[in-house]
């Protein structure tokens, strides 16, 4: 703007946005006079009621490995491999959810049934079911690729552990059983309705 | 016992055996007052404060200072070595230095006298021991080369010159009304009101002497709202800025062993010492520093620090007129009642 005046930059072309002016946009003055010493006091006062109240206060920590805050019933935390109630494993070694998987953290081989090594109902089961859970993002897209819910994902959310290889969870993990509540909850309402999305293995097998 | 103390060679055993006694008490107190300025703090923000070591967090202090303790002595490539080292035991020394004429009402018996030093001029020497501790700052400051540490160095040198004023002539009107400097003799100050006779908390008669003091004194022992030289967030802990491991522990333990010596300075010269009723007379000592402390956390838990030019014009401009009003005033009402 200077520069307009003077004559000196009038070449270049002029700033979008005009510059302000010295009161300009900001908020307005306290009207009336400064409050007096007394009232300055008083403030003070005011402050160290305020906390000699709190300090009187329950405290509202909570403690946290003792207690534990509730929680969501849609929350999504570690995985699980589920079973059909005969004790066939759900998962038939079809590898969606390894790629759905947004990060690759899934690792699943696959190996024929046969009648008799019968693992899940399918052609095939998993043979190795592998998830690195140091990359897991916990986005549950693989609960939701997954034709026969056979993965799911439970509440735990404490998942700290000593070393990185005790962070890739294998079947034998993965297969326990899940916790009661979460497993009610499935049965009542599936996640999405598919031809084998009930208790027992589909018919004609 | 008294025979004892009058020997040549007694006398130092005793003093010897007390001094050492005393470092442990003062030193045992000041881990318990981290304790409790962190459970209090904590409170006041509705949060249980420590309570994982041991019972209530008791032993927190003592699992800190391991640690402290065990953490490498790092010193930076460009500090004044010997400044460096130096400037911390300066800190800690002087706060240490000022228990010794600080009675804490131990004895009973008037037959036995108070073992560490019972002299005349006792607030004088706990005003001169406490005043190094500014060197401590800015020669840590000094020593330390960076420009934090600097800034934070002087913004020291400033506020406890500033303040130490105040805090010397928010005294005065006391030692005029008990013409002594020696503490024992202006806990022991008497009067005699109508049917009472006895000591008062003299805090009855010079309460603006008190107003001045405890915002002297919380600026003195740089506390919070008067952190300046500290200020982590503009100065990146200022003087502390190098300091770790020990070193760091030194500056931290000789703050709050001012943060107590400024406490129960306040309780000898305001609110008369170990006399409290019925109480047994350390305990009483105890109770008024522990509430002085409170006072200080509470303060700490409250007001936001203040400005530099805040500090500088409630120093000079607020307290220290008030502080020779102060003087004058009494002065004048001590003529006109003694005559």
């Amino acid at each position: 703007m200077a520069g307009d005046e003077n004559g000196v930059n009038d070449d270049k072309p002029e700033h979008p946005t005009p510059l302000r002016g010295p009161d300009e946009g900001l908020p307005p003055k306290p009207e009336g006079k400064r409050p007096g010493v007394a009232a300055d006091i008083g403030a003070l006062a005011t402050g160290l009621k305020t906390t000699l109240r709190e300090f009187f206060s329950p405290v509202v920590t909570t403690m946290y490995p003792e207690e534990k805050t509730p929680r969501s019933e849609r929350y999504r935390g570690r995985h699980y491999l589920r079973r059909y109630e005969n004790g066939l494993e759900r998962c038939i070694g079809c590898e969606l959810c390894a790629a759905a998987c947004p990060v690759g953290c899934i690792l699943v081989i696959a190996a024929e049934n046969t009648d008799e090594n019968r693992v899940s109902p399918g052609e095939r089961y998993a043979k190795t079911y592998e998830i690195n859970m140091l990359r897991c993002i916990f986005c549950g897209y693989c609960e939701d690729a997954c034709p026969v819910q056979a993965i799911v994902l439970g509440p735990e959310y404490e998942l700290s552990d000593t070393s990185r290889e005790k962070f890739i969870y294998t079947k034998e993990k993965l297969l326990e059983p899940l916790p009661p509540d979460v497993e009610a909850r499935l049965k009542a309402a599936p996640p999405h309705p598919t031809a084998s999305s009930g208790t027992s293995p589909p018919a004609g097998k | 016992m008294n025979d004892l103390y009058n020997n040549a060679i007694g006398h130092w055993v005793i003093v010897t055996i007390a001094i050492t006694a005393l470092l442990f008490v003062v030193l045992t107190a000041t881990a318990y007052t981290v304790w409790f300025e962190r459970v209090a703090l904590g409170r006041i923000q509705r949060r249980p404060g420590p309570n994982r070591v041991g019972p209530y967090g008791l032993l927190q202090l003592a699992a800190d200072g391991i640690k402290l303790a065990f953490k490498e002595s790092f010193v930076p490539a460009t500090t004044d070595r010997i400044l460096y080292v130096l400037a911390p035991c300066i800190a800690v020394g002087a706060a240490f230095l000022a228990w010794a004429v600080i009675p804490i009402g131990l004895w009973d018996n008037p037959k036995v006298t108070y073992w560490i030093a019972d002299v005349n001029i006792g607030v004088l020497l706990v005003f001169a021991f406490s005043s190094l501790n500014v060197y401590a700052i800015v020669i840590g400051g000094y020593a330390s080369n960076n420009k934090y540490s600097l800034l934070g160095g002087l913004r020291a040198a400033a506020q406890l010159i500033s303040y130490e004023v105040a805090l010397g002539l928010s005294l005065v009107p006391t030692f005029m009304i008990v013409g002594s400097l020696r503490l024992r003799d202006i806990v022991d100050y008497t009067v005699t009101w109508g049917p009472y006779h006895g000591p008062i908390p003299l805090i009855l008669l010079t309460p603006i002497g008190f107003i001045i003091y405890i915002i002297a004194a919380v600026a003195e022992t740089n506390r919070a709202p008067f952190d300046l030289p500290e200020a982590e967030q503009e100065l990146i802990g200022g003087f502390l800025t190098e300091y770790s491991g020990l070193k760091f522990v030194m500056y931290y333990l000789a703050e709050y062993v001012n943060m107590i010596t400024v406490s129960a300075l306040a309780t000898l010269l305001f609110f008369g010492g170990w006399y409290l009723w019925f109480v047994p007379p350390f305990l009483a000592f105890l109770i008024k520093v522990v509430l002085l402390l409170f006072l200080y956390i509470w303060l700490r838990g409250t007001f936001p620090r203040l400005r530099y030019d805040m500090l500088m014009r409630l120093g000079w401009k607020v307290l220290l007129p008030l502080g020779i009003v102060n003087v004058i005033v009494t002065g004048i009402i001590l003529l006109a009642v003694q005559g």
